[in-house]
C-alpha cells in the first residue's frame, strides 16, 4: 500500500515529464518509417519491418529505463524531497521498491503504446504472428532488469555516472556469451575459471533476446520464454535487494 | 519523572570528504533531553550543527557514536515515525502536484484510507491557512506558501512529537505570527515541539526551554525563566538639550549609544549612575525624554554564550 503510493507518485512524475513523450514519438516514427526502409529491399520486406519494430521497442524502452531510472532516486535526494518521505513511517526498502515499480509501470505503458502501433502496422500488412508477442514480452522482462540496474547505480552515484555504468552493463549483458567462448580458447585453468565466474555473475541479457529468431520465423518454445523470464526476474530481485542494502545506510546530506 | 520524548546521549558525527581525505567533526558528544508537552528551541549559529542533529534524530543520516531514543524506543524504528511530524529547512516538494494531491499522497504513506486522507488533507490545509490555494500546483507556490504546505504535511498524522527545522525562515511577519500561534496551539493540545532557529525573538516568545548549540555540543540548556535573570540589567535613557559629552559627569559608568539631533541615547548599568545622570541633566537645563529598564534577553544570553571562547 505504502510502496504502491510511492510507485503511483513516481509514475505521475514521469508521465508529467516531457522527455518520455519525446522518446515515444521517436519510437513511433521509427516503427512507422520501417515501411519506407523495407521498400529498399526486395523480398525481405516483412523481416525488415519486424526487425526494426522490435529493435525500436527494445532500444527506446532501454533509453527510458536508463535515462529516467538513473534520475529517479538522485532527484529525490538532490531536491531533498526524500527528507520528508523517509521521515514518514516507510522503510528505505519500500522507498526503493516504490520508485522501481513506478518506473516499471511507466515502461509498461510505454511498451504497450509502441506495441499497439507496431501491431497496427503488422495487421495492415497481414504479417501478424504470435511469436512477436513472446519477443516483446521478453523485451519487457529485460527492461525490468535494466531498470533495476539503473536504480542500483543511482542509489549511490550521480546520474551521469549511473547512466554510464548502466549502459556499460547493458552492452556487457548482451556480449557476456563471449566470455564462454573466451574460456574455451584460454589455456590456463585460472583464466578459464575467471571467465566462467564472470559469465555467471554478469547479467546475460541475450537470454531474453529472441528478436532474431522471431524475425526469421524460427520457433521460440514457451519453455524458453519461461526460463528466460525466471532468470530475468530472479536477477532483478537480487539487484533490487542490493540497491535496498546500499540505500539502507546511506546519509542524506 | 515521565519518560522523555527525546533522549540523546553522546551523539557524534563526522562528515567525510571525498575518499575520506578531509573530515570535519560537526557534532562532538551532544546530550539532550526533551520532556513531554514542552516547546524546546535549539539555537545556534549557521553551521553549528542544528540541521545535522535533526537529521540524525530522523535517521536521515547516521551518527558515528551515541544513542537517540524517541518515546523510549530506538530512533531507527519505522513505526515510531507514525507519531512524528517533520518540517525540513527550506522544504522542497513535488512541484507537479497540487497542494491537496501532495497531502493526500503523504497521507497514503501513513496507510490512511481514501476518505481519511481527504479529511485529514482538508483539515491541515485549513489549519495552515491554505484551503483556498490547495488546488494550485506547488510549482506556483511562493516560499511562504511552501513553508505552510510543509507544515501541513508535518501535521497530517496529528503527531505527538513535531520537529521543525528553521520553521520561521522565509515567512513574512504575519506568517511568522501565525506559525508561532500554531506552535503554541500544538503545545496547548499536549504535543511536544522541537525546533531549531536562529531567530531569537521567536524562540523567546514560544519556548519553554532552549538549548544553545556550540562547537558540536549543547553549551547551555534550560528554562528561559532560569537562564534569564529577572533583575534589570541596564537602563536606556534618552535626554534632550546639552550634548552628552558636555555634561559634568566625572567617573560616570554609562555610555553614549547614539545621537539624533539634540537627543542622546545613553546606556547606564548601575542605579546610582542613573540617579546622577538624571540630576545632572536637570541642573544643566536639559530634558528627560524617556527611561527604559532593560532586562536580560535571550539575545544577550545567546551573544554571551556564542561569543565566549
Amino acid at each position: 500500500m505504502k510502496t504502491l503510493a510511492i510507485a503511483t507518485n513516481t509514475f505521475r512524475e514521469a508521465i508529467r515529464d516531457r522527455i518520455l513523450y519525446l522518446i515515444l514519438v521517436f519510437a513511433i516514427l521509427m516503427i512507422g518509417s520501417s515501411r519506407i526502409l523495407s521498400l529498399l529491399t526486395v523480398g525481405a520486406e516483412e523481416k525488415i519491418v519486424k526487425d526494426i519494430g522490435l529493435a525500436s521497442i527494445s532500444l527506446f524502452g532501454v533509453a527510458t529505463a536508463i535515462f529516467v531510472g538513473v534520475g529517479l532516486v538522485f532527484k529525490e535526494i538532490e531536491k531533498r524531497t526524500v527528507y520528508t518521505l523517509v521521515s514518514k513511517p516507510i522503510s528505505r526498502s519500500q522507498f526503493i521498491l516504490g520508485k522501481y515499480l513506478g518506473l516499471v509501470l511507466v515502461l509498461a505503458v510505454n511498451v504497450a503504446v509502441m506495441t499497439a502501433f507496431f501491431f497496427g502496422v503488422l495487421l495492415a500488412k497481414g504479417w501478424m504472428d504470435l511469436a512477436i508477442g513472446r519477443a516483446i514480452f521478453l523485451i519487457f522482462i529485460e527492461l525490468m532488469l535494466v531498470t533495476a540496474i539503473a536504480i542500483l547505480f543511482s542509489s549511490f552515484s550521480t546520474p551521469i555516472l549511473s547512466s554510464l555504468f548502466t549502459v556499460t552493463f547493458y552492452v556487457i549483458g548482451h556480449l557476456s556469451w563471449g566470455l564462454l567462448l573466451l574460456a574455451d580458447k584460454l589455456e590456463g585453468e585460472f583464466g578459464r575459471m575467471v571467465c566462467r565466474v564472470l559469465y555467471r555473475l554478469l547479467p546475460n541479457l541475450d537470454a531474453m533476446n529472441v528478436k532474431g529468431a522471431v524475425v526469421h520465423g524460427i520457433e521460440v518454445p514457451l519453455a524458453q520464454v519461461c526460463a528466460a523470464s525466471v532468470y530475468g526476474l530472479s536477477y532483478t530481485a537480487i539487484v533490487l535487494g542490493l540497491a535496498a542494502l546500499v540505500f539502507r545506510r546511506r546519509d542524506f546530506l | 519523572m515521565p519518560e522523555p520524548v527525546l533522549e540523546i546521549q553522546g551523539l557524534r558525527k563526522t562528515y567525510k570528504g571525498h575518499l575520506s581525505l578531509t573530515s570535519r567533526e560537526v557534532i562532538k558528544g551532544l546530550d539532550l533531553r526533551i520532556e513531554p508537552g514542552e516547546v524546546f528551541g535549539l539555537l545556534g549559529q549557521n553551521g553549528a550543527g542544528k540541521t545535522t542533529t535533526i537529521k540524525m534524530i530522523l535517521a536521515l543520516i547516521f551518527p558515528d557514536a551515541g544513542t537517540i531514543r524517541i518515546f523510549g524506543a530506538d530512533h531507527l524504528g519505522v513505526t515510531l515515525r507514525a507519531r512524528i511530524g517533520f518540517l525540513p529547512e527550506n522544504p522542497y516538494f513535488y512541484e507537479y502536484l497540487t497542494g491537496r494531491e501532495f497531502l493526500r499522497f503523504y497521507g497514503q504513506l501513513f496507510g490512511y484510507g481514501r476518505a481519511e486522507r481527504n479529511r485529514r488533507a482538508a483539515d491541515v490545509l485549513a489549519r495552515v491557512g491554505m484551503s483556498t490555494r490547495a488546488d494550485l500546483p506547488l510549482r506556483k507556490y511562493s516560499k511562504g506558501m511552501l513553508q505552510r504546505i510543509g507544515m501541513a504535511q508535518a501535521l497530517i498524522n496529528d503527531p505527538d512529537f513535531v520537529i521543525l527545522d528553521e520553521p520561521m525562515s522565509g515567512l513574512d511577519p504575519i506568517g511568522r505570527r501565525e506559525f508561532r500561534d500554531l506552535i503554541l496551539d500544538l503545545k496547548a493540545h499536549g504535543k511536544t515541539v522541537f525546533f531549531s532557529s536562529h531567530i531569537l525573538s521567536d524562540a523567546e516568545a514560544i519556548c519553554d526551554r532552549v538549548g544553545i548549540l556550540k562547537d558540536g555540543r549543547v553549551a547551555l540548556a534550560g528554562r528561559l525563566s532560569d537562564l534569564l535573570s529577572p533583575a534589570v540589567a541596564s537602563w536606556e535613557v534618552t535626554i534632550s538639550g546639552p550634548a552628552f559629552a558636555s555634561l559634568p559627569l566625572n567617573g560616570f559608568s554609562g555610555s553614549l549609544i547614539s545621537v539624533r539631533g539634540t537627543e542622546s541615547l545613553v546606556r547606564v548599568d548601575a542605579e546610582a549612575d542613573l540617579q546622577r545622570l538624571l540630576d545632572v541633566v536637570r541642573s544643566s537645563g536639559g530634558r528627560l525624554i524617556s527611561v527604559t529598564a532593560r532586562r536580560d534577553t535571550l539575545e544577550d544570553l545567546y551573544v554571551r554564550e556564542v561569543a565566549a571562547r
